[in-house]
């Protein structure tokens, strides 16, 4: 197992947002969560990576054999947890490759494995940019300064192509790509699958799930989630909408 | 208390890494000043009679005068007469020819402050003149610069060996009444550097003085002096540390530049001076007069500081921009944390045709400090087709802090062009968080937004500083963020 999610509750300002949640996940499995607004989708993608305003009340987390919980957000990145953010931020002034490669090596010596030089690490990073298509400039530019929507979503996926992250959360990724985006970013994901490492879509859309196989589909409402299935389940969602689903589970 | 904000406690508890007194024999007067005073540390320096009359006359101007209170800075009154006014390591003989003779203690403190002084001058091709309290003990790679008749030596020094060259240039720049401090440190300044490179000639090392202050109650009066005669260019690096002490120590230097035609001075600073504890006891007075006078065309002055230390850091490093075509450039990161005050910034006074400065100001405030920038840009009549171009950003760490900015400008010529931004913004949770979940540590994390945040400077300064900011920066600002 690679992350288990038991009866969570979680309290954002006060308001309880995810009211006993349970998922699992195997190694190389992609799951999708999709749901209405407000469902507690992307407070479930903050919990994970451990931001501080994210209050666990209830349930517990376990991830490698470790609980999670117990770990600091950057004890978690290192653990081999990335968050491909809804919304990155701009850092003026550093550059998009200084702080992949100072999040490379970090990760690297928590594994215990010798640290990349400069010379293996543009290798690296000029690979991953031609996969998704990324320009050389893109590089040398500050982390998002001046990035449009998509680009930024694509560096976010670059990232993660170069970081090789055991459990990849994809925080509405999909959202404000165009198709071709959409389709770089997809591949992006797909290249990482090796039947190994591990993948949760969060998405509004169906649309990225034609790209991206996922091996379940969960649908949260309410902060719990209240139906799972395979892919057809996404399919079924984006023709009949949520309303009946959620009828059904409040009735 | 989570265990985060217990981390973020400890770090911010960490002692000032050089707070460390060396215990050197002191050769130093009783606290007080008068007339007799300023005779005696004129003699025990062996001046000529013209630098006893200029030090008298203007400690005749200092009396006359009040301390300035316009920065409303937060000051406890100083008492001029508890101050010892004269303080030497004692030396055998009259002073060390080479480091073989300096005091072992002393090159022990350089050690402790990550400054091997022959190592570091070696490796990086440095040339050292370390004053230490107020006289010089050891200056290294005179040899070659003097090949390239190139003076570079100990303000006292310079008076007994070139007395015409400091006769003519002294106080030039910055009178002896231009304000209350540099009127003071024209009366009872003990030592400091002088370069002169001569016409024509391209200093071939980067000339670097360590100052530090160290004996107890001492104020330190440094007085320095470059002179860039025509065509010739001059990079300057200026770095300081204090030991730790309880009371506050006023150090008042000055700083004259004078750049002649075609000729180029950039002067470095890192100052990293005892900031006073977290309470806000203790930490240096940093008042200090700073000026470059751009004299010919096409000449240019660029000053770069970062400045970390200090209780109180109060200093306005300037250009007079008379040649025509001459430039002026003012690099500046300041960091404040716990009860750290900073008024700083920069004067550009167009007073040549075409003349253009450049203005980029980084202030960085956390805990309860307060930081300001304080800029003039000031255009004469004079002045056909004046450009300036100013940047303040103040970055904030927490909520307790502030960040001012007074950018003042006096246009008198309508073909001037100035332009000024300015930004505000907090260090973000977000930013933070986003290292994070990238698997940094909260304090490389907050290096690297910092360092980001400062990067228009420190591409500024010489790379050997540049690396040493960085890390000056990570000191400073340890456990800022909780």
């Amino acid at each position: 197992m690679l992350i288990d999610i038991k009866n969570l509750h979680v309290t954002v300002d006060g308001t309880e947002i995810i009211k006993g949640l349970n998922l699992s996940i195997k190694e190389g499995e992609v799951h999708a969560i999709m749901g209405p607004n407000g469902s507690g989708k992307s407070t479930l993608a903050q919990t994970l990576a451990g931001r501080a305003d994210y209050e666990v009340t209830g349930g517990s987390i376990t991830y490698l054999g470790q609980d999670l919980l117990a770990m600091g957000p950057d004890e978690r990145a290192r653990a081999g947890l990335f968050l491909s953010f809804q919304y990155p931020v701009e850092i003026p002034g550093v550059s998009n490759v200084y702080l992949l490669k100072a999040a490379l090596n970090a990760r690297r010596r928590a594994a215990g494995e010798a640290e990349v030089d400069a010379v293996a690490f543009m290798r690296i990073v000029k690979e991953k940019a031609a996969l998704l298509e990324l320009d050389q400039q893109f590089l040398s530019r500050g982390v998002n300064e001046g990035f449009s929507g998509g680009e930024k979503k694509r560096n976010e996926i670059f990232q993660m192509a170069v970081l090789e992250p055991r459990f990849a959360v994809l925080d509405e990724t999909d959202s404000g790509l165009d198709i071709d985006a959409l389709k770089v970013v997809a591949k992006g994901v797909n290249a990482q699958r090796d039947g190994n490492r591990s993948f949760l879509m969060i998405t509004h859309y169906q649309r990225l799930l034609d790209y991206v196989q996922p091996d379940y589909v969960h649908v949260l409402a309410g902060g719990r989630i209240i139906k799972s299935g395979d892919k057809s389940l996404a399919v079924e969602l984006e023709a009949s909408g949520y309303d009946g689903l959620l009828a059904a589970a409040n009735g | 208390m989570t265990s985060r904000q217990q981390d973020v406690k400890e770090l911010i508890d960490r002692k000032y890494a050089h707070g460390f007194v060396t215990d050197i024999e002191s050769d130093t007067v009783p606290p007080g000043l008068d007339a007799d005073v300023i005779r005696l540390i004129s003699r025990k320096k062996g001046e000529p009679q013209f630098m006893l009359d200029w030090r008298l006359k203007a400690f005749a101007h200092w009396q006359t005068m009040t301390p300035p209170n316009w920065a409303k800075l937060n000051i406890e009154p100083i008492d001029y007469q508890a101050i010892s006014y004269y303080s030497a390591p004692k030396r055998r003989d009259d002073g060390p020819k080479s480091l073989d003779e300096v005091d072992p203690k002393l090159l022990e403190t350089y050690d402790k402050l990550g400054i091997p002084l022959h190592e570091r001058a070696r490796l990086a091709g440095v040339a050292v003149d370390a004053v230490f309290d107020s006289v010089s003990v050891a200056t290294t790679f005179k040899s070659k610069l003097a090949a390239a008749g190139v003076l570079f030596c100990s303000f006292s020094e310079a008076v007994r060996e070139h007395p015409e060259l400091i006769e003519r240039y002294l106080g030039t720049v910055v009178p002896q009444r231009d304000n209350y401090f540099a009127a003071l440190n024209s009366a009872v300044f003990t030592d400091g550097s002088f370069v002169y490179i001569p016409k024509g000639v391209r200093c071939p090392m980067e000339l670097s003085t360590y100052f530090r202050i160290n004996a107890s109650n001492t104020g330190q009066f440094e007085r320095t002096l470059i002179i860039a005669d025509e065509g010739s260019h001059v990079s300057y690096l200026e770095g300081c540390t204090a030991p730790q002490r309880d009371e506050n120590q006023l150090h008042a230097a000055v700083v004259e530049l004078i750049a002649e035609q075609d000729a180029q001075i950039k002067y470095s600073t890192v100052q990293n001076w005892y900031p006073g504890d977290e309470e806000g006891r203790g930490g240096i007075y940093n008042f200090v007069t700073k000026r470059g006078d751009c004299r010919g065309a096409r000449s240019k002055i660029s000053w770069t500081q970062v400045e970390a230390g200090s209780a109180i850091t109060w200093k306005y490093p300037s250009c007079i921009l008379r040649g025509n075509d001459s430039v002026g450039e003012f690099y500046s990161v300041a960091v404040t944390n716990n009860f750290q005050q900073a008024d700083t910034g920069t004067k550009m006074v167009h007073i040549g045709k075409n003349t253009r400065s450049t203005i980029v100001s980084k202030g960085i405030s956390a805990g309860r400090a307060q930081n300001a920038y304080r800029g003039l840009v000031k255009i004469f009549p004079t002045a056909d087709g004046a450009r300036n171009y100013t940047r303040c950003d103040s970055l904030l760490m927490g909520n307790r802090c502030g960040a001012h900015t007074f950018p003042y400008m006096e246009i008198k010529n309508p073909t001037a062009i100035v332009e000024h931004e300015a930004t505000t913004s907090k260090i973000g949770e977000d930013q933070l968080f986003y290292c994070l979940q990238r698997g940094l540590t909260e304090e490389d994390a907050v290096n690297m937004i910092v360092n980001g945040f400062c990067k228009e400077v420190f591409r500024e300064l010489p790379m050997e500083f540049a690396v040493e900011a960085q890390n000056l920066m990570n000191v400073s600002l340890e456990g800022a963020v909780g």
